[in-house]
């Protein structure tokens, strides 16, 4: 696939690029998003919060969460498009991870609701008690813990990453194999957490949060900070993808997508390479997951489906992949069309996802952000043939 | 499909359909035997007892019933059972029912039933002649109560006129009725019925029934004869009964005391334990092969796409779908005959799901050849098109496509196994389209185009293929068969606009299982993963099973990325 834009057109001779360099080296939107991130992150708590209800200018505790929840999108989105967009494997089960991610958090705040919940049990949660379970499963253990609760919200899904990589690279299994194993990951997942014995909750999942870290979920001052953490996880997740395709890494990786055989007999481990990646990608979206969680207030095995998956595919390539940037655009279009939609035109919503994916792969192969350059070369290459005309 | 495959591979797959359909006729067979051996015993009463009083006039019998009390109306009921009259059987039973009323006007019993659209008045029926009697309103009639007890011999009257009735399937179904509960009466009335019994499934019925009974004799030698009748017989009560003789009680006492006659019996249960467990294994086999049928069927359509074109369309669930509401509608046009209408469908949605392949092709997919990620992605928002489609034409609900008569029901094939007739058709019906789809492939100018153009393009437009042409037909072929395996399916499961959804993942599993471009691929493929399925069911409940079948081909896809029966030589690296 062409990348040209990417592709470093210098090779630094001398001292070796540092991270900054690296990042914003010939590429303007990655500045421009990164403004706009920042922007938006401090803009955001002081319009509400400091500006009063019913001024115009006010945001809603609404509005916060539903860009908070954009932001977790976005992360994800630029997350698939890491390994899709540069390493050309389609993921269709990506959202495994991040609700993985998600579970791993909404244990941590079930575990926060204490005396709180309804049959008022100091360690179980209410969906052990109503299951009549004694005592907490294993896998529950140290949940309380904030830290422990965190390095599980990337563990869990790495480790995922890493198993099902590790055998599936290993013995080359690509393309559109890859993304129908990895769809049956994610339904298989979706299956077992149905499940009441999983004890996660089952059919319902998690819910009914009231604490984070101590501090009342409600209060607009945590929803506020939740969100900047958002902003700041998204610009740093962001800030790595970016670094990793600079590097040397992401050069191989890239090499790797447009000719696996070549790299692999130019001595290149391909698999490895491509394992690491994948799993980066996987714990990214394990925090987007985690992240998520406590913004919507609820987790449950919905979040497994398979067509979440493909939709956040379609916020790549609505966006443009390979891009980073692109994810991020199509992730905050697709997801604003679909708020907007579903709620003026419910009927019509289905329709409209259906009719982006056919438009997008059919006309659109270098999504949104490709049309602006596309144009410009365009109308560059008229310029130059009337210039030529005129001589 | 591929078109040269080694003959050893061949030869291999049709043994083990060979040993597959020998199983099953073993099965059958045996089945037939015990069947016989397995019917149950009673009523021949009616035989003996009815004859007598045949002359007496029915109507006169039934007219004390008005002012009756149960003891009186219990000795009506008995003479009207060996009145002999050729109406005695369904007064009874709707006697039974609570159907039998008395005409206040003028005290004649009739049988009354409420009659459609009718608020206050019930039809009447002469029990007599059995002809209709006009309308009454329901003032004007008074009920003939019945009690339990009442009931019960009612119960017992019917089986014993059964016990004589022309038909045999009637009669076994009496004896067996009646076998449930043996007394005295029953047993009396088998023996008097045995003699003249010449169907040899009734016949043997009756023998196990009396064999039942004389488990109870007081005659050790009579018992053992009667351990040795019930030997291989299959049916629930001689287990139970048999299960009891040898079990000792709490207290250590046995239920029999003659040793001869226990190790008779423990041997008998041990030989019908084994034929218990055979006929189960063969039950959960049946089971196995009908999910398997359906996965095969499911995913031949996707064999034929994905297999030989190597076009990933994730819109084959909704062409299933498609197929699935073509079956609904053409029970909407023909609402008086379900059975033609089925049958029809099954060309319809063919035609339906196969011009919406075409159209799929030839305005999305044919632009997208070379770019399988693509495909994916456009076909599945074509997924999600049709499927609002349905919801916006149809409803979101799911739609009630009914199951015509020869569908329905089951066959006995003995008291140890059932096997369902819808389930049974369906295995058969997928087996037919296989063949057909292999025939077309392998036997038709078209077969021959498609498979040319799957081994080499070029080389295939060069001898004159319009490979256009046959890229549109092919992804037609797989569409309408994706149309007939929805009609199908319309008489398993709901038929909604999610129906499609849950067959992608597992059609797409089936290929890559059984290996993409090979439609025997497909066959065992699906067969095994349903028996797979089902053999694990039992430990492990139905979702945990599929969620560890999900698994073991995750991983077995790792060690056998092209499948089970993988393509060969260059064929093999076109996709």
């Amino acid at each position: 696939m062409e990348n040209a834009m990417e592709a470093p057109r210098k090779l630094a001779k001398h001292a070796p690029p540092t991270p900054y360099q690296l990042l914003m080296r010939n590429d303007l939107p990655s500045g421009l998003f990164l403004t706009v991130l920042a922007i938006v992150t401090v803009l955001v708590p002081i319009l509400h919060l400091v500006v009063p209800e019913g001024n115009v200018l006010h945001l809603s505790s609404y509005s916060v969460t539903l860009i908070g929840k954009y932001m977790c999108y976005a992360l994800l989105a630029v997350a698939v498009d890491l390994i899709w967009g540069y390493c050309g494997i389609l993921s269709l089960g990506h959202t495994a991870f991040f609700a993985l991610g998600g579970y791993a958090m909404g244990m941590y705040l079930m575990r926060q609701i204490g005396t709180r919940g309804v049959y008022a049990d100091p360690v179980l949660p209410d969906f052990m008690v109503f299951l009549n379970w004694k005592e907490l499963p294993w896998f529950w253990q140290g949940m309380d813990q904030f830290w422990f609760a965190m390095i599980m919200v990337v563990f869990i899904p790495g480790l995922l990453a890493y198993v099902f990589g590790w055998l599936a690279f290993r013995s080359r299994v690509t393309g559109v194999y890859l993304s129908i194993i990895t769809q049956a990951l994610t339904y298989a997942l979706l299956l077992a957490f149905f499940r009441n014995e999983m004890g996660f909750g089952g059919n319902n999942g998690l819910t009914d949060f009231k604490d984070l870290l101590g501090m009342d979920l409600k209060q607009p001052g945590v929803r506020i900070a939740l969100f900047v953490a958002t902003g700041v996880c998204l610009g740093f997740g962001y800030f790595a993808c970016r670094y990793v395709v600079r590097s040397r890494f992401g050069r191989v990786v890239q090499a790797i997508r447009d000719a696996e055989s070549r790299a692999r007999f130019i001595g290149y481990r391909v698999e490895n390479y491509k394992l690491w990646l994948f799993t980066f990608s996987a714990m990214l979206a394990g925090l987007a997951g985690a992240l998520y969680v406590p913004q919507v207030g609820i987790i449950n095995p919905g979040e497994f489906a398979p067509i979440n998956s493909i939709e956040v595919v379609i916020w790549v390539a609505v966006g443009g992949r390979g891009t980073l940037y692109g994810a991020v655009v199509g992730a905050v279009l697709v997801n604003y069309a679909k708020t907007v939609l579903t709620d003026a035109l419910p009927d019509v919503w289905l329709y409209a996802l259906g009719a982006l994916f056919v438009v997008v792969t059919l006309f659109l192969p270098k999504g949104i952000v490709g049309v602006l350059p596309d144009l410009k070369a365009k109308i560059d290459t008229l310029r130059l043939q009337r210039a030529r005309r005129a001589r | 499909m591929k078109p040269i495959r080694p003959k050893l591979c061949l030869r291999h797959q049709l043994a083990i359909l060979c040993a597959a359909l020998g199983l099953a006729a073993f099965g059958a067979s045996t089945a037939k035997a015990d069947e016989a051996a397995a019917a149950p015993v009673e009523p021949a009463v009616a035989a003996t007892t009815v004859a007598p009083a045949a002359t007496n006039d029915l109507a006169a019998l039934l007219a004390p019933l008005a002012n009756a009390n149960f003891a009186e109306k219990e000795a009506v009921a008995q003479k009207v059972a060996v009145s002999g009259h050729p109406n005695a059987r369904p007064t009874l039973a709707a006697f039974l029912d609570g159907k039998l009323y008395a005409r206040s006007s003028d005290g004649v019993v009739v049988v009354a039933e409420a009659v459609e659209g009718g608020e206050e008045s019930l039809a009447l029926t002469d029990p007599v002649t059995q002809k209709s009697l006009g309308t009454e309103p329901a003032e004007g009639l008074s009920k003939i109560g019945t009690n339990n007890s009442l009931r019960k011999s009612l119960k017992n009257l019917l089986a014993q006129i059964a016990l004589t009735d022309p038909d045999p399937a009637v009669r076994l179904s009496a004896v067996k009725e009646s076998m449930r509960a043996l007394d005295e009466t029953t047993v009396a009335s088998f023996r008097a019925t045995l003699a003249a019994e010449n169907d040899t499934k009734v016949k043997r019925a009756i023998e196990v029934g009396l064999a039942l009974a004389d488990l109870e004799s007081p005659e050790a030698d009579t018992r053992l004869a009667a351990v040795r009748a019930l030997d291989g017989e299959l049916a629930p009560e001689v287990h139970n009964r048999l299960t009891t003789l040898v079990t000792p009680a709490e207290d250590g006492t046995l239920a029999e005391p003659d040793e001869r006659v226990r190790l008779a019996a423990n041997a008998a249960l041990d030989n019908i334990n084994f034929w218990r467990s055979v006929y189960g294994a063969a039950e959960t086999m049946f089971f196995g092969l009908s999910l398997g049928s359906v996965l095969v069927l499911a995913a031949i359509g996707l064999a034929i796409t994905f297999g030989v074109m190597g076009v990933i369309n994730m819109a084959h669930g909704e062409l299933i779908m498609l197929g699935a509401y073509t079956a609904y509608v053409m029970q909407l046009l023909i609402p008086d005959n379900h059975g033609l209408a089925l049958l029809l469908s099954v060309p319809a949605a063919f035609l339906v799901s196969g011009a919406f392949g075409v159209a799929i092709e030839r305005g999305i997919v044919r632009f997208l050849y070379g770019r399988p990620l693509e495909t994916l992605l456009a076909t599945f928002g074509l997924s999600l098109i049709l499927q609002q489609l349905v919801r916006s034409v149809f409803s979101p609900n799911n739609r009630p496509v009914s199951i015509p008569e020869f569908m329905s029901g089951v066959w006995q094939v003995n008291d140890a196994l059932a096997l369902t007739y819808n389930r049974l058709y369906i295995l058969v019906f997928s087996l037919m389209v296989f063949a057909a789809l292999v025939a077309v492939l392998k036997r038709t100018p078209l077969g021959l185009q498609v498979r040319a153009v799957s081994l080499n393009r070029p080389m295939a437009r060069a001898m004159g293929v319009r490979s256009a042409f046959v890229d549109a037909a092919t992804f037609g072929l797989g569409a309408g068969i994706a149309g007939i395996a929805g009609v199908a399916l319309s008489q398993l499961t709901n038929v909604g606009p999610n129906l499609g959804q849950a067959y992608i993942i597992d059609s797409f599993m089936v290929v890559v299982f059984g290996g993409v471009g090979n439609l025997w691929g497909t066959l065992i493929g699906g067969m095994s993963l349903g028996v797979i399925n089902k053999l694990l069911e039992p430990y492990a409940g139905a979702v945990l099973a599929k969620i560890l079948v999900l698994v073991a081909l995750i991983l077995f896809i790792q060690r056998k990325p092209r499948g089970l029966f993988p393509q060969k030589g260059r064929a093999a690296e076109g996709h």
